[in-house]
């Protein structure tokens, strides 16, 4: 029996949706950090997985995973920049002493090392996530929340491996600052998150 | 090592991304530094707190709706394989390949038939991708049949035709043991270009009958049953090719070759 177009391609759509549903949560979990909204995540990732059917063919042996976040990622900034009530920038376009340029994400001196991290909940967490800066906050949830490895994320972001290791110690040492912060002023929720959004931009100026 | 030189390192030695030597150099500065020692600890205990489950989002039934409406149809379900066949053959790859496992993922078939045969036609697919991992093609390595013959002796109950058919353009390059529905049979495995034929011949279960082709997905399936033995062929190569190769080998068992 020969096999008829349309059964090439309900088979090609099988294919791809057995390939690419296992990771929805994945892709949506990462678009909800990128975006921080969870309609222009929704959007997002159905533009993504439109674009990633696509482009279906051009996958060959590569993990199915980096794949989705690359091409989640390219929406992300390219339609959904503007639009979105976050300014995404191409963070890849700056040059790389941007990043240590800002005094905000210079390792203060003075943080204490000798105390413990207390254990937040994750919505706290969630909301620390959500004020690092975009270059910071997706190489972090690359790697704290989707377990990317170094050479993976490089894929995704498009930067050199060093590139990625500098933006995670810097992410991580902003995020550790707003987590001693809070446990220090107590856990207030969303509102003591804001106040420390606050506080980063008054010392930005 | 200095604290600058390890401030980076360190996140790779939490993140286990370190050679073993850079390892050693960036845990014997943490060692004598406390405040390398701090925040490496800090840092898995960060790590640690956001690998929780409600750290990720679950992606809402209406999204995953409007996916389903807005990607092509999918074959309908009674065509696919069943849940536990596909697993089944998911088992039966050993996992050995991406590409394999890619390929068992997406293993559907056309071609509704009864239980047993599906499960055959799977097992005979699984089979035929197990032989081409590693080196489980052949175990009796030859192109001759007068070799390959006497092998099978003794090994099963069955003594199977081993027809060279390198004349007609398919070469024969060996033979091994195969289990195909929990059952040994022949497997005498020839080739077409860089095309792999597996052969399968055993003693018939259920499957008797004229010459039939089939689909699943990526493979063809040949089957056809004579004088008390059944014969399988599967291969990547297309379906009239693999009709050509049907009909040549039916035409020298019938013939009495072997």
């Amino acid at each position: 029996m020969l096999t008829k177009t349309t059964d090439e391609d309900s088979a090609r759509a099988q294919r791809f949706r057995d390939a690419t549903l296992p990771h929805l949560d994945s892709v949506y979990t990462l678009a909800r950090y990128m975006l921080r909204d969870p309609t222009d995540a929704d959007d997002a990732v159905q533009e993504c997985y439109l674009r990633a059917l696509r482009h279906f063919d051009t996958l060959r042996g590569a993990d199915v995973k980096p794949w989705l976040f690359a091409i989640l990622r390219n929406v992300c900034r390219v339609e959904f920049g503007r639009r979105s009530r976050v300014v995404l920038y191409d963070v890849n376009a700056e040059p790389d002493n941007s990043e240590s340029a800002i005094p905000l994400w210079q390792e203060t001196q003075d943080t204490p090392e000798t105390e413990m991290l207390r254990r937040l909940d994750a919505e706290t967490i969630r909301g620390l996530v959500a004020s690092l800066p975009d270059s910071f906050r997706e190489v972090v949830v690359l790697r704290e929340i989707e377990d990317l490895s170094y050479r993976e994320i490089a894929d995704v972001v498009g930067a050199p491996v060093g590139t990625v290791m500098s933006r995670l110690a810097r992410g991580r040492a902003l995020l550790r600052e707003g987590w001693l912060k809070i446990m220090h002023d107590g856990e207030r929720g969303a509102k003591q998150q804001e106040q420390i959004a606050g506080e980063a931009e008054e010392s930005l100026r | 090592m200095t604290c600058q030189e390890a401030n980076i390192l360190l996140h790779a030695l939490v993140d286990n991304e370190l050679d073993a030597g850079h390892a050693r150099e960036v845990e014997a500065h943490a060692a004598s530094c406390p405040r390398c020692t701090g925040l490496s600890r800090d840092y898995r205990e960060m790590r640690e707190a956001m690998s929780a489950p409600a750290m990720s989002y679950k992606a809402p039934e209406s999204l995953r709706r409007r996916l389903e409406a807005a990607l092509p149809a999918a074959p309908s379900p009674v065509t696919r394989l069943s849940g536990s066949n596909r697993r089944s053959l998911l088992k039966g790859f050993g996992m050995g390949s991406v590409v394999s496992a890619a390929l068992a993922a997406c293993l559907v078939l056309f071609v509704v038939h009864t239980e047993e045969d599906q499960r055959i036609v799977g097992d005979v697919v699984s089979a035929h991708l197990r032989s081409l991992q590693g080196d489980h093609l052949i175990d009796v390595k030859s192109t001759d049949q007068h070799t390959v013959k006497p092998w099978f002796n003794g090994r099963l109950d069955v003594a199977p035709p081993v027809i060279d058919l390198t004349p007609q353009g398919f070469t024969l390059i060996g033979g091994r043991l195969d289990y195909i529905d929990g059952r040994p049979v022949a497997a005498i495995v020839y080739k077409r270009r860089a095309h792999v034929i597996n052969l399968f011949v055993s003693q018939p279960g259920g499957a008797t009958g004229g010459e039939t082709i089939e689909k699943l997905q990526g493979f063809n399936v040949w089957r056809w049953a004579w004088a008390d033995l059944s014969y399988r062929a599967v291969s990547d190569i297309n379906a009239e090719e693999l009709q050509e190769f049907g009909e040549k080998l039916a035409t020298a068992v019938r013939a009495g070759g072997s």
